[in-house]
């Protein structure tokens, strides 16, 4: 088993940079050509949510991505936000996606999760087993080489 | 790849052709040129997503907020794309029932109604 392990700054710009470096594990882990695009937008979701949080609350707090490669690959991205701020995760349906009364700010949250149980097929999401903070945990099947 | 964002009339739409990655990052740009376009007067304005390599929900949540923008002006706005990921994307988050989204420019600057894609 390997494990690449990546941690950043809570800034919007290093996001693209854990896309990046989170596909580029993927592929070498052996995912399927199909799945890199929603690899890569799921682990861009997830960081743009603890981003987001971490700004929330005023966290300089790295925001970490473990990416790991056994039976299949497993990615983790953890937080340090308030166990709170992760309740309400919800998929918004169609009719209130352009109310006028939603923020901008609820419809990005939304959206971000309906992408997530969208594309990840195993996904979990729980409470860091130490101190404040949220695991996003996402696995993708390998083709073994 | 940086966001590129280009500027043209067609057909009495304006159309913004959006190019490389929409993302947490990048999606402030984007809102910034739309607030940009609605203050200077454009009603009928077409987002050609044509060139775009990644999108995110913040891209997607600034392009909700761009239709509200243009709603309350008595505006229309439509989306183009036809690339499947992209509409996967669509599909998944029940935003393909909330804009219209047209396969060509042509097509979507034809429809000067706004009331949504012809099928």
């Amino acid at each position: 088993m390997a494990t690449v392990r990546l941690s950043f700054s809570p800034a919007p710009v290093h996001v693209r940079t854990a896309r990046l470096v989170g596909v580029a594990v993927a592929r070498r882990a052996g995912v399927a050509e199909e799945l890199l695009d929603e690899v890569r937008l799921a682990i861009g979701e997830a960081c743009t949510r603890a981003v987001a949080l971490h700004n929330q609350y005023g966290l300089p707090d790295l925001v970490t991505v473990e990416m790991s490669d056994s039976d299949s690959y497993a990615v983790r991205v953890i937080d340090h936000a308030p166990i709170e701020a992760s309740v309400g995760l919800a998929k918004l349906p169609p009719d209130e996606l352009a109310d006028e009364s939603l923020t901008d700010e609820a419809l990005t949250t939304g959206v971000g999760f309906a992408l997530l149980a969208g594309f990840v097929d195993d996904l979990q999401v729980r409470p860091v087993e130490d101190g404040p903070g949220t695991e996003v945990r996402m696995v993708w099947p390998v083709q073994r080489r | 790849m940086e966001l590129s964002l280009a500027t043209r009339i067609v057909a009495e739409h304006t159309v913004l052709e959006v190019g490389g990655e929409v993302d947490v990052y990048t999606a402030p740009r984007l809102r910034e040129r739309l607030v940009e376009l609605v203050d200077a007067g454009a009603r009928n304005v077409v987002v050609d997503l044509g060139g775009v390599e990644f999108l995110d929900s913040t891209g997607l949540g600034v392009l909700v907020g761009a239709m509200k923008r243009l709603r309350v002006a008595n505006g229309t706005f439509g989306l183009v794309c036809a690339k499947e990921p992209l509409l996967k994307i669509f599909r998944i988050t029940a935003l393909d029932q909330v804009f219209p989204i047209y396969p060509t420019i042509e097509a979507a600057t034809a429809d000067g109604d706004g009331s949504g894609p012809a099928s």
